[in-house]
């Protein structure tokens, strides 16, 4: 019966003041939807490294000129090296082939290449793809290099992007947060008002205090969790319509969004939105409610 | 049952205290009023008694345990030990004469069962059968402050407060609730009552302890108003 009691106060309470429980939802399912986004970023950006970082190789390319000495000396240079955990060499031939696979689709691209045009190059897999730099200086001034590229870089930018939208969300839902939270605290207060009368009787005839505070922090608390549906609804929808949907090309170019990345953010929004709520309102009644 | 050994109670800000240096013994059973102008403190006592406020200085024990040292979180469990009654009476004025008792017994954890079987017993006892579905606006004041006592009396505590629980009511229907007061304090209750009814003090009979200015000026058994 007492569960039934504090039941039917929290609904009635929420159902009192509508139209902040409302705001309240609104604003924590925004807070909540930005905190998910950059849960998905950072998944994504470590999904990211692992699937390419034992993919990418520093690529050391040849001359058009470069002599066979020249050749050999890298070679060996190369293959005594502690930081390369394997290579292999790309003769002028091999990187046309390469090339017109690639490229199959655009037979205009591959006809305008020539068998000799692509230079030769040695493709490095190194132990620690981290050490990238020490490759780099290690191999800068052989002769008959024209290029050192690591594909690495490339990453890095795209990583730099995705991490710089993470903060920015972060930042969003942290702002988002806040106002969310004065809207706890403010519903609380008028809550806690509305019901004065019962709470005086209630600490009269010594009604236990969690008995008195229940309703009004799970009032908070049920905020929260429908907030949290809410913003993963709004995730679930994200991933439907504009990472499979208009965004497809660039997800697909990087590595897709899966679902399970997206299923991981449920019980952390529903986490967050209970517990923060459930705080919140626990500290408003600390000042509102005195016993 | 209750003892304030050298209590004093200073609110921030006021110049004078509330109650000086106040030492009184009330026995169990016993029906004490305390009496006195206004402003003389009288109401702080039943305010130390319930545990709203703690002395400055000074113990305050009520059923054998010291209230002023006492953690929050035992407040409510203490409390029901306690009945209280008000000049404003303190009824919810969206509750039935019924719902507004069963409501007690309901947030102490109390089932519903239980209440169906004690409340209109209690609300019998009180002299208001056959007006338990009445709200409050459509009780007289005599009628609510009987729903108030009613409510206090449910638990069946060892000690009722009542801070002037006639300030608001003509003498006959006084009279009426000091009657109530009496049988209740009949059945073994220790009844505190601050007031400045003195045609009540005086028709009772009873001990009477008289403040003025924070201190005990007088304290007599089966005394009058004065």
């Amino acid at each position: 019966m007492r569960a039934k009691y504090v039941l039917s106060e929290v609904f009635l309470g929420l159902w009192r003041n509508v139209t902040m429980t409302i705001a309240m939802m609104i604003t924590m399912a925004v807070s909540l939807t930005m905190l998910g986004a950059s849960l998905l970023l950072f998944l994504q950006v470590e999904d990211m490294k692992v699937y390419f970082y034992d993919k990418i190789q520093v690529s050391i390319y040849l001359k058009k000129e470069v002599t066979d000495a020249e050749r050999t000396s890298l070679e060996d240079a190369i293959k005594g090296d502690p930081l390369v955990e394997s290579y292999f060499h790309e003769t002028k031939a091999e990187a046309y082939e390469n090339f017109k696979t690639m490229f199959r689709d655009a037979p205009d691209l591959v006809n305008s290449v020539k068998p000799d045009t692509l230079p030769e190059s040695f493709r490095l897999s190194l132990k620690n793809p981290e050490e990238y730099q020490k490759a780099f200086d290690k191999y800068k001034s052989y002769p008959g290099i024209s290029d050192i590229i690591d594909q690495r870089r490339l990453l890095g930018k795209i990583f730099g992007i995705m991490s710089g939208l993470q903060s920015m969300a972060l930042v969003i839902a942290i702002v988002q947060g806040v106002a969310a939270l004065l809207l706890v605290v403010n519903t609380i207060q008028v809550a806690a008002y509305s019901k004065r009368r019962e709470v005086a009787v209630m600490k009269l005839v010594g009604a236990s205090n969690w008995f008195i505070q229940a309703p009004f922090v799970l009032e908070a608390v049920f905020a929260g969790i429908v907030g949290a549906l809410l913003a993963f609804g709004a995730l679930v929808l994200a991933k439907v319509f504009l990472m499979d949907g208009s965004l497809k090309v660039l997800t697909e170019l990087l590595t897709p969004v899966k679902w399970s990345n997206v299923i991981k953010t449920l019980p952390l929004l529903l986490g967050v939105g209970a517990t923060v709520n459930a705080i919140t309102g626990w500290i408003t009644l600390r000042f509102y409610l005195r016993v | 049952m209750i003892a304030l050994e050298h209590v004093t109670k200073t609110y921030p800000k006021a110049s004078r205290p509330s109650l000086d240096e106040i030492s009184v013994g009330i026995e169990k059973g016993e029906f004490v009023f305390f009496i006195g102008p206004s402003g003389s403190g009288k109401s702080t006592i039943i305010k130390l008694l319930l545990r709203e406020i703690q002395p400055t200085r000074g113990k305050v024990h009520v059923n054998g345990r010291e209230v002023g040292a006492m953690r929050s979180w035992k407040i409510p469990n203490f409390r029901r030990s306690i009945g209280c009654v008000f000049q404003d009476f303190r009824l919810l004025p969206n509750r039935t004469a019924y719902e507004n008792v069963a409501f007690a017994l309901e947030v102490i954890g109390k089932s519903k069962a239980v209440a169906r079987r004690v409340v209109p017993e209690v609300l019998e006892l009180v002299g208001l059968g056959g007006k338990e579905h009445r709200y409050p606006h459509e009780l007289s004041g005599g009628e609510q402050q009987r729903v108030a006592v009613a409510r206090a009396f449910v638990n069946r505590p060892l000690i009722l407060l009542a801070d002037e629980p006639t300030g608001n009511l003509d003498p006959d229907t006084s009279i009426e609730i000091m009657r109530l007061l009496d049988r209740i304090n009949r059945t073994g209750t220790t009844v505190v009552m601050v007031t400045h009814d003195s045609n009540i003090v005086n028709q009772m009979r009873r001990r009477v302890v008289e403040i003025d200015s924070g201190r005990i000026v007088r304290d007599q058994p089966r005394g009058v108003y004065g």
